[in-house]
């Protein structure tokens, strides 16, 4: 990081488009700007073609004789299956709407981020192979020759969208570059041409359940160390149970909650809460991730991790499903689980013990998130919560993309949250809720080698995030996705030092009076609760 | 360059036509067999690219949610930016396709020092393009009252709707000038921003030119050349009888504005102009966010490899007796 750029540097961009035209300019590959190149091993293990050790810089990607005819054939393919596909080929009349909505353009200034040209990088080629126009006029229609160069191009600006769908909230014909990236990225993983980000967590959550890659014992474990620090904050022992046949519930998370802060103490308060309402839940160690790299390399792919979700619900005999924070994870089962792997008739309609609340919304799917069953506990009055535990936060909403664009889910956080903290701040109205902006890591970009990258797109959360920072002193960010977990707090380090942040049931579960605790002297941070600093000072 | 090359292939068209009836006299061909061909092309072309469009399956559903979803009874659902049902999709659909919602969303986004980024109202586009597209279809509107024997009530109605300013003779139709000025602008937003110059293709110079000829010949023919408009009505009448002839006395002038016409009708279906059908497919609007309510089938699905739970646990077995999970084989 020595050499890393200043934030006044990397926030000077340059917007002025390049003289030579956007066709004719071959893609230059900047480094911290992409990732490294899938490996061999990681393509093997869910057979993927085209395993080999190649670099994205390097000239020769070692791609098959026949790449060109695959990816013709992949897009004719994929425009006989994906109405979208075909429609946003052909209906986009480049009225710049979506320009200046993406993350990435706004960060980068580099016009091939803009929503609509990163489309027009296959459009082109689409026009090229696919219309009457094109074929006959060229360029003069606006086709052209698929070639290496454009093949390199596909790869380096499809790996720079985090399919965050903003740019759909504003275009007048909803064309959403998501579904092109998707596309896109399908049509590369056809060469082998995925991110070792994606691919290592794919492979990982394939063969172990997880992307992490944690193995059944390890998951044990790493819970166990956040029950002894639930136990030394609450005086309280938790006893979660793992791939327990007759369950009545099914709990499913990211695995990144089980792995490192701040998502431990998500899934700390996951925990706590659960315990607190006696509810008759298991882990799984099978289906122990929520999140779908798949989803960020291939339909195919995403619907062969989906699977074991319902195949483990089914195979432990539970009632239904309820899984935690996380973004991508729900657009996947909130848009596709039940089309890839329903009817889920072995399932029945999620009530809440509790509350007795059926959840009539996911009366098909049988999933709830976890948001939904909190959000009715409280207004139930099913919890005793202490907000004031909270008074040292001075928290504001982060609307993960997925969750926002892809589902809808706004207003329940924002009531869990009301109740379990006493200062909340909303961001500017055009950076929240549908307009909300990426972390700038989603979509499986959330590597190290493209920091680069994930700072210039994460700007415009960030400095969104400043703006309730410096007027509020805003100094925590909550959120309900743990890719956000995950990679804000580098993106707060770096433009707005002094705001961490935090899953939503890490601040329900400092609130949560749990029957029988003691005396709390800290959040689940450890760090002292407010009032009672000095007690610790005396006390040390 | 691009501007050039759309300019004057829109001038080529011009003198096209213009020589084809000063110099070569061929005003059947001008008056009747292009305007056929091109009505011919632009409905059968529209047809085939609704059917290609609709040949291809929705595999997910999958709205682009724009509020809150339905959830809880007491949380009010956004029923219009987020439907879960036949009637909210509607309504989001007439907003969209109607006021254009999404585009009125528009904002400009600027970068300042600090870095401080702020979201200002950018409202022009959407004005002008709901100026271009509900000018186009009056004007449209107003040219039937050549198509039937008696001009109906409705259109008299719009006529006088549009010329409510009553000045000039004949009298100055609104929605002329509003055409004009909304194609002028969408023109220099095109050339004027540097990211807009750069994104955009002959595809996008060209229709704007032809459309803003097609207008410019007719405002020519309306207020500044006399035109026989009965020898016009004629024509037209003639045309969709199917008794086509060609009257005396009608001025190169028209022919141009028929041939522009007929340029763009044939040039419709296969240019980004489809958006008109287009938009009403689009599957991140048009389909309800009720996913988790009712399933979607893909007629597509195919089974797919998994890894098991049984070969996870043949893989893990030892682990994860050690750690005291419980396993379907000992």
């Amino acid at each position: 990081m020595a050499k890393f750029p200043k934030p006044e540097e990397l926030s000077n961009i340059d917007f002025a488009p390049p003289r030579k035209g956007w066709m004719d300019l071959p893609v230059e590959f900047k480094p911290g700007m992409f990732c490294h190149g899938s490996k061999p091993k990681s393509l093997e293990a869910v057979g993927f073609p085209n395993p080999r050790d190649w670099k994205p810089a390097d000239a020769d990607w070692k791609l098959p004789e026949n790449w060109k005819e695959i990816i013709i054939e992949g897009i004719a393919e994929r425009l006989r299956k994906y109405r979208s596909f075909r429609l946003f080929m052909d209906i986009c009349v480049r009225c710049g709407a979506c320009a200046d909505k993406c993350h990435f353009f706004i960060g980068t200034g580099d016009p091939k981020n803009m929503p609509v040209l990163r489309a027009e990088l296959i459009r082109s080629v689409y026009r090229k192979e696919f219309t009457t126009a094109g074929k006959i006029l060229g360029k003069m229609a606006g086709a052209r020759e698929l070639t290496l160069d454009v093949l390199k191009e596909w790869w380096y600006y499809f790996y720079q969208c985090t399919e965050c769908r903003r740019c759909s909230v504003f275009c007048p014909y909803g064309i959403d570059q998501a579904e092109i990236t998707i596309i896109g990225r399908e049509l590369l993983n056809l060469l082998g041409l995925n991110i070792e980000w994606i691919a290592g967590p794919v492979a990982n959550c394939y063969m172990k359940g997880n992307h992490l890659g944690l193995e059944p014992h390890t998951i044990v474990g790493n819970l166990e160390y956040m029950l002894d620090d639930i136990e030394t904050i609450t005086g309280k022992r938790i006893k979660p149970t793992f791939n327990r046949k007759g369950a009545e519930i099914l709990f499913v998370t990211p695995s990144g909650d089980l792995f490192a802060d701040p998502g431990t103490y998500t899934a700390m308060g996951y925990m706590m809460l659960f315990e607190e309402l006696g509810l008759d839940y298991t882990w799984s160690t099978y289906a122990s991730e929520g999140g779908n790299f798949g989803f960020f390399t291939s339909n195919e792919m995403a619907k062969r991790l989906n699977a074991k979700l319902y195949a483990e619900a089914k195979r432990l005999g539970v009632k239904y499903i309820i899984g935690g924070e996380c973004g991508h994870m729900w657009r996947v089962i909130h848009q596709y689980m039940d089309t890839w792997q329903g009817p889920a008739d072995f399932l029945e309609v999620p009530k809440s013990p509790i509350t007795g609340t059926v959840f009539e919304n996911a009366r098909s799917t049988k999933m709830i998130h976890i948001a939904e069953f909190t959000a009715d506990l409280i207004k139930n009055n099913k919890l005793k919560l202490d907000a004031k535990r909270n008074d040292h936060l001075k928290v504001t909403w982060h609307d993960s993309c997925n969750t926002a664009r892809g589902m809808g889910i706004l207003e329940e956080p924002r009531y869990i949250l009301r109740n379990v903290v006493n200062n909340f701040f909303e961001m500017p109205e055009d950076t929240i809720r549908e307009k909300t902006f990426c972390c700038g890591s989603g979509s499986g970009l959330n590597a190290s080698e493209d920091t680069d990258l994930r700072m210039k797109g994460g700007l415009p959360r960030a400095n969104a995030v400043k703006f309730v920072h410096d007027r509020h002193g805003v100094n925590m960010l909550a959120n309900i996705c743990a890719i956000d977990r995950a990679t804000l707090p580098p993106l707060m380090d770096y433009w707005v030092p002094g705001v961490k942040v935090a899953g939503l049931h890490e601040l329900v579960a400092n609130a949560l009076v749990m029957k029988g605790e003691k005396e709390r002297t800290t959040d689940l941070r450890g760090e002292p609760l407010p009032g009672l600093e000095q007690k610790e000072e005396k006390a040390s | 360059m691009r501007v050039l090359v759309s300019f004057i292939a829109v001038l080529l068209l011009v003198v096209i036509a213009y020589a084809g009836v000063e110099a070569a006299n061929l005003r059947f061909l001008f008056g009747v067999i292009i305007p056929y061909a091109a009505f011919i092309i632009f409905v059968g072309g529209m047809i085939v690219r609704v059917l290609k469009w609709g040949s291809s399956p929705v595999p997910f559903r999958i709205p682009t949610t724009c509020g809150q979803e339905k959830s809880l009874p007491w949380i009010k659902q956004d029923k219009l930016e987020n439907p879960s049902g036949l009637l909210g999709v509607i309504g989001r659909m007439a907003l969209e396709v109607l006021f254009f919602r999404s585009l009125f969303r528009n904002l400009k986004t600027q970068l300042s020092d600090g870095p401080r980024l702020a979201y200002g109202e950018a409202k022009w586009l959407w004005l002008a393009g709901m100026a271009f597209h509900w000018s186009f279809l009056i004007v449209l509107i107003r040219h039937l009252r050549f198509f039937t024997e008696k001009v109906l009530v409705p259109i008299q109605m719009i006529e006088g709707l549009d010329s409510f300013l009553q000045v000039g003779a004949p009298l100055l139709y609104l929605t002329d000038l509003v055409l004009l000025a909304a194609v002028f602008y969408l023109f220099l937003r095109r050339i004027g921003i540097p990211q807009m110059r750069y994104l955009s293709l002959i595809n996008d110079y060209f229709p704007l030119f032809l459309i803003f000829g097609i207008a410019l010949t007719g405002v020519l023919m309306r207020y500044f050349t006399k035109t026989d408009i009965v020898s016009v009505k004629v024509l037209a009448m003639g045309l969709v009888s199917f008794k086509p002839a060609i009257p005396e006395g009608i001025g190169v002038l028209f022919y141009i504005h028929l041939f522009l016409l007929s340029a763009l009708l044939a040039y419709f279906p296969m240019s980004k102009l489809v958006h008109l059908g287009g938009v009403f497919l689009s599957p991140t609007r048009n389909l309800a966010n009720n996913n988790r309510m009712k399933r979607h089938v893909n007629p597509w699905n195919y089974p797919v490899h998994v890894h098991t739970y049984q070969e996870y646990e043949d893989d893990f077995r030892e682990k994860m007796k050690g750690a005291g999970i419980p396993v379907e084989k000992e």
